[in-house]
């Protein structure tokens, strides 16, 4: 289904180009800022300009790939509204691939593009002693950083079974998330740092694996194993994701049409 | 409907100024209308205004970073520089920096082919859709700006003018700044009498908007001949000039020529989404044949 979507596009090559192309500036327009930024200073809450390149292209790629797979399920309320979940339940495949599959579109990879562009810049860019622990930690990061989002993606998207109209509140934690872990903890306050460690686990996505391989302090002072405990914290937002989805289904009811 | 009876039979024509207040009487129909319809999206508004207050935060906390290590930066104090933040979090749906309002309405009409009805009612095609972009703004000034700036007032020290008349600056602002944007968004629509598809050039739009508007960052702050010519640039007047009268940051003669800059600009852009409506509208005689 996704080939047929990805052929689909592809008969407007050129509104496709232009499509793509227009993703990865509009996706480059917010480190353009954290780069004007660094024209006025050389650091931001303690952290230099590769650091926070560091941060960007990690939660850039992990957002990006989870909205590449599961970026669709956004449109759910309207297919809620629409009458057209009831095919999707019908049909002989789990409703949740069939979600994502529908319209999934190429033009999205124009922000894992540019981010993985960021971070291999940081990469040449920073001063890092790669002992083995932090060249492991950096795959490990993006995988689960990749999971969590997915499973934000799909966990606020089911709220849209419930209140049709949550679409904007999914992107609040999706796309607001993935600002914030732009930026360092240190310049945010510390209970909204607490919140991201322990409400939504957006923490375990680049900040707690970051503090260790930039060998970095943590600002609120956790244990050493919560840097490398982004699997547990991915494994556990998959599953709640999963819980939340069938609940969801269950209290679905078709609108009649 | 009241026939004046006079002798001599029904009125012949108009009475003079009558038809100028029919039309005024339609477009307000037609802005009220799009207030209601908007609001009556309860629940999307509420999430939308939630999404603001987010970034808000998120936003204002990166700028208080950069402000700590450089005060005073572009003119502008702490308080200042936050409060930047959370104007321009009110302003970007009520400007529609993103696009979007009656440009959607409009692309679905090129979709259904509903626009060539719409090219021969006997409303003015640009007023009706401006008339109803201005109830859309002046919806989401309200609703999408006041919950973000008081949650960002509880938390945050703001710079919020005292005087009310700096308040009715800054209305008239946000108002120009709407024109400007529908002067805008109204040329990118125009488009799709020539493309099939107008979504890529709206992409552009999207970024160009973003970025030289201000909503990003104070276009005070764009390094070398980027900052020479951004304050230039009709997008300036979306985001920067009203903000900049929030934070009272013009007066007097500064003032007015900020203003001017929006009115010249929404006049120019108004003129020439007549004149390319005027060409479109030929072409599509050509196409019906």
């Amino acid at each position: 289904m996704a080939g047929m979507w990805t052929r689909a596009v592809m008969s407007y090559r050129a509104s496709f180009v232009l499509m793509l192309a227009a993703n990865i500036m509009i996706t480059s327009l917010d480190f353009l800022v954290v780069v004007l930024m660094f024209q006025h200073t050389d650091q931001l809450g303690g952290w230099t300009l590769p650091e926070l390149g560091f941060l960007y292209g990690t939660s850039g790629i992990a957002l990006g790939m989870a909205n590449l797979f599961v970026g669709s399920t956004d449109a759910l309320g309207a297919r809620i509204r629409a009458g057209t979940l009831d095919t999707m339940l019908i049909r002989p495949a789990p409703a949740l691939a069939q979600l994502c599959a529908e319209r999934f579109s190429l033009r999205r990879l124009g922000r894992p593009v540019q981010a993985a562009a960021v971070l291999a810049w940081s990469l040449t860019a920073l001063d890092v002693a790669w002992t083995w622990d932090r060249v492991l930690l950096v795959p490990v990061l993006l995988l689960c950083g990749t999971v969590i989002f997915s499973a934000l993606f799909i966990g606020f998207a089911t709220l849209q079974f419930w209140w049709g109209e949550a679409k904007e509140i999914q992107n609040s934690f999706t796309y607001g998330g993935a600002t914030l872990l732009h930026y360092p903890p240190t310049i945010f306050a510390k209970e909204l740092v607490a919140g991201v460690v322990f409400g939504i686990p957006l923490a375990f996505v680049n900040w707690l694996p970051a503090l260790r391989i930039l060998d970095r302090p943590d600002p609120l002072g956790l244990p050493a194993a919560f840097q490398y405990a982004s699997p547990v914290a991915a494994a556990l937002c998959a599953y709640v994701a999963g819980l939340l989805w069938r609940a969801g289904l269950r209290a679905y009811r078709g609108t009649g049409s | 409907m009241p026939v004046s009876v006079k002798p001599g039979g029904p009125p012949r024509g108009r009475p003079p100024g009558t038809a100028h207040a029919g039309a005024a009487r339609v477009y307000l129909a037609v802005a009220a209308g799009s207030f209601r319809r908007y609001s009556t999206y309860r629940a999307a508004t509420l999430a939308g205004a939630f999404t603001n207050t987010v970034f808000g935060f998120i936003l204002a906390y990166s700028f208080l970073a950069l402000w700590r290590a450089r005060p005073g930066l572009g003119g502008y104090d702490t308080a200042q520089a936050v409060t930047y933040i959370w104007v321009s979090q009110a302003l970007l749906v009520t400007v529609a920096v993103w696009g979007g309002g009656f440009q959607d309405d409009v692309q679905e009409r090129f979709r259904t082919g509903d626009i060539a009805v719409d090219l021969y009612r006997p409303v003015d095609f640009q007023g009706w859709w401006l008339a109803g972009d201005l109830g859309r703004a002046g919806f989401h000034l309200v609703a999408r700006g006041a919950a973000p700036m008081i949650a960002g007032a509880l938390v945050f020290d703001l710079r919020v003018p005292h005087d009310p008349l700096v308040w009715a600056e800054f209305l008239l602002s946000v108002l120009l700044a709407v024109l400007v944007s529908f002067g805008l968004r109204y040329l990118v629509v125009l488009t799709g009498f020539w493309l099939h598809d107008s979504d890529g050039v709206r992409s552009v739009m999207l970024v160009v908007s973003m970025f030289f508007s201000g909503m990003l960052l104070p276009i005070g702050l764009f390094p070398g001949l980027l900052g020479e010519i951004a304050p230039l640039l009709p997008w300036a007047s979306l985001v920067q000039v009203p903000t900049d009268v929030f934070l009272e940051r013009e007066s007097g003669a500064g003032l007015l020529g900020a203003l001017g800059f929006q009115a010249a600009w929404a006049v120019v852009l108004l003129a020439l989404g007549r004149v390319v409506q005027l060409l479109a509208t030929r072409r599509v005689v050509v196409q019906g044949g």
